[in-house]
């Protein structure tokens, strides 16, 4: 039988063990990454690898000691290291005497025959093609319902009366969403669940600054890797909208607030005229974006020696210059540590704060746009 | 006369000569940066920023030194020469990391080479500059010529055994060492990117200092493209970073050629493709055959730590050599 694991990117998790389970799989659900994992990578990683390579290498190891036989995760074409993941994993695991098979899906677009293979692979079920994209569908609707939630947190997280709630209630919820295995049922749960978010509780008059925040894929979407900085920050009264999903990225909104309807790539032309792989241009094109929107800040989160955003990184003052925005870098690594984070980070809200209230701008209040989450 | 500013770091190592040639015949006066001191090494570690690797700071810091002694400084966007691989992330961005990392630079003149599109092609960026610089065509093919000409012996110079700075001075200086003698007991072979080991002050001149103790030394500089692209595959996917690729076929090359005592791959700290390159010559058990010393360089490793090391390995080889435990 198929034990099949994956890599652990916050709470994707849920759907993705429906659809492998849709196609006949046995999951073994990806441990969320804790000390122990992150120790294991480092410990057969190679030293200056990125840091998600190192825990994905942990995950993977812990995965395989609960018995995964299979993992799943996806290849990609350079020019960064990213592409090289799996097949680097891959040889290491082999090295340490782990019989896996690696089951790599790289852009479909331009390797239609390994997205079909490996599709063949994981349909246990043997279903036929019309249920297996049902299937995907499926899942796909639900990695959206997950997002969605988890985007409203953000915004209420900042206004809630008692602190905590809404973190609480998150949880709730999520299993709500994580029952529901008919199309409709996501549906459904998904709407229940953020009627339920918008229930909590809020302090109208609070002071909420708006924080974007951008940077490389895995830290941004694992909040274990980037210590929950998303939680932090709206415990700190932050309203944080972060650049990237797995169902997409927040364009929408972008397009509708900025007049001139940029592309992230368009924002970033002035300043990083090329793609140099990883998220490097991303990072710059979205701070330009969140500052045309009027944020008060951006956060950019890179793991350590991560080089687009090494690149990004240079450039970013300028950017913050132009613009007349704060921008502060978290380099993430297994040294990082939570208390210096926090002071770090209560220092920018400070910041940020004081240059609102003197440039008199009316607080925010917490009235949300329903419009955002349709 | 106009003056245009090279850094010695990075590119230098590989395409100085044609971009010199290319320069001159244009009758505008190239500016170099000279050899890597303490200087321009502190000069770049406190302008560039930590997280980046040292072969970073270090062209930060001939940047700096060429600040103002230059009319514009020449950083093309190098992304691909092969039409398959492309250079390391760090050097796609390189134009706008000096332009918006350090205050007050001279103009940068940028050109995009990218063999795989036939607008971004050298053919194209020569004649980019040379219109820049105000220049007909006629006067730019006629230095294109030039410097391909002269590109071409600086290679022929690389194959026959000189180092690049050596083929460098031998070219425009009219240093004519011979090719280093050939004739000592032992060869080392020295795998790592052009702009690491060739430069003296960051590899603590490790080339020259195996010359001292009697070694002969090859780097992957001295291998044609044609050997290095015959060597069989390693990995089942391509390094897609062009210099990290050379390095990786280099290693395997020397790896099964009789004539090679020892196998030194030097990387810089801080380097995000090494850190892959590093394990697949490990996992690729190279290193079984053949003796293998990794070092890591960074902006403050002492000449002593490195000798040291060095010296070990040395004699290490050599009593494996003589055929003593
Ligand atoms: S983008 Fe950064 S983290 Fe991702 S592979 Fe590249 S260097 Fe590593
Ligand atoms: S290849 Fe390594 S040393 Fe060279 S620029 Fe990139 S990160 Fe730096």
């Amino acid at each position: 039988m198929n034990k099949v694991t994956f890599p652990h990117m916050g709470e994707s998790f849920r759907a993705f063990k429906m659809l492998l389970n849709d196609l006949g799989n046995e999951v073994i659900l990806p441990p969320r990454p804790t000390l122990n994992t992150i120790n294991l990578g480092v410990q057969f990683a190679p030293e200056f690898a990125c840091f998600p390579l190192k825990i994905l290498m942990g995950t993977y190891l812990e995965a395989i000691q609960k018995g995964a036989n299979i993992l799943v995760t996806t290849g990609g074409v350079g020019p960064c290291r990213a592409g090289l993941y799996a097949e680097l994993h891959k040889k290491i695991l082999h090295d340490l005497g782990h019989q896996i098979e690696m089951i790599v899906f790289e852009p479909p677009r331009l390797y239609p025959l390994n997205f079909i293979r490996n599709v063949y692979k994981l349909n246990q079920a043997k279903l036929s093609i019309k249920a297996i994209i049902e299937r995907i569908k499926k899942g796909w609707r639900k990695l959206q319902a997950l997002d969605n939630a988890e985007k409203l947190t953000h915004i209420i997280r900042p206004r809630e009366l008692k602190k905590g709630t809404t973190t609480q209630k998150y949880k709730q919820v999520l299993e709500w969403i994580d029952d529901a295995n008919t199309f409709n049922d996501i549906i459904e749960a998904e709407t229940a669940a953020l009627e339920e978010l918008h229930k909590i509780p809020q302090d109208p008059d609070r002071l909420v600054v708006k924080v974007g925040i951008v940077g490389e894929i895995y830290v941004l979407l694992e909040p274990a890797a980037n210590l929950e900085i998303e939680e932090t920050l709206g415990n700190l009264g932050v309203e944080v909208e972060r650049s990237m999903f797995l169902t997409g990225w927040a364009r929408d909104n972008t397009w509708k607030e900025t007049v001139e309807g940029m592309t992230v790539k368009d924002a970033a032309l002035p300043y990083l005229p090329e793609l140099i792989g990883g998220h490097g241009r991303d990072s710059i094109g979205n701070t330009v974006l969140y500052a045309k929107r009027k944020f008060d800040g951006i956060i950019q989160l890179a793991p350590f020696t991560c080089i687009p955003e090494i690149v990004a990184r240079t450039i970013l003052p300028a950017v913050s210059k132009d613009y007349d925005i704060p921008v502060l870098t978290f380099f993430l690594d297994e040294q990082t540590g939570k208390a210096g984070m926090n002071t770090r980070l209560e220092a920018f809200v400070d910041l940020m704060k004081r240059k609102k209230l003197k440039n008199n701008t009316k607080p925010q209040y917490g009235h949300i746009p329903r419009h955002l989450f349709n | 006369m106009l003056r245009i500013g090279i850094p010695s770091a990075f590119f230098y190592y590989v395409h100085y000569p044609m971009w010199k040639t290319f320069f001159e015949e244009l009758n505008v006066q190239v500016v170099t940066s000279g050899k890597t001191t303490r200087q321009i090494v502190d000069n770049g570690v406190r302008e560039a920023l930590a997280d980046a690797c040292v072969p970073v700071k270090v062209y930060f810091g001939h940047v700096i030194d060429l600040y103002n002694k230059v009319d514009y400084l020449f950083i093309p966007r190098i992304v691909c020469l092969n039409k398959k691989t492309v250079y390391c992330p760090k050097f796609l961005g390189l134009p706008d990391m000096i332009r918006y990392g350090i205050a007050n630079m001279p103009p940068v003149i940028d050109v995009r080479i990218d063999a795989r599109s036939r607008k971004d092609s050298l053919f194209a960026a020569f004649h980019k500059v040379g219109k820049m610089l105000g220049k007909t065509p006629l006067q730019i093919n006629k230095a294109i010529i030039k410097a391909k000409i002269c590109q071409h012996n600086f290679q022929k110079l690389l194959s026959s055994g000189f180092q690049p700075i050596e083929a460098i001075n031998n070219i425009f200086a009219g240093q004519v060492t011979k090719p280093p003698s050939q004739l000592e007991q032992l060869k080392f072979a020295v795998v790592g990117y052009p702009y690491i080991i060739h430069d003296q002050y960051i590899s603590v001149d490790i080339i020259n200092k195996l010359r001292k103790m009697g070694i002969s030394v090859i780097t992957s500089d001295n291998i044609s493209n044609l050997i290095l692209r015959l060597q069989p595959r390693v990995a089942a996917k391509h390094l897609f970073w062009t210099f990290s690729e050379r390095t990786l076929r280099a290693t395997s090359h020397f790896a099964r050629r009789k004539d090679i005592d020892g196998i030194i791959h030097m990387s810089a700290f801080g380097c995000g493709p090494d850190s892959i390159v590093d394990r697949y010559i490990q996992l690729d058990n190279y290193s079984s055959k053949i003796p293998f010393l990794r070092l890591v360089i960074d902006e403050l490793s002492g000449v002593a730590g490195v000798s040291t090391r060095l010296e070990a390995f040395v004699d290490m080889v050599k009593r494996k050599k003589r055929g003593m435990p």
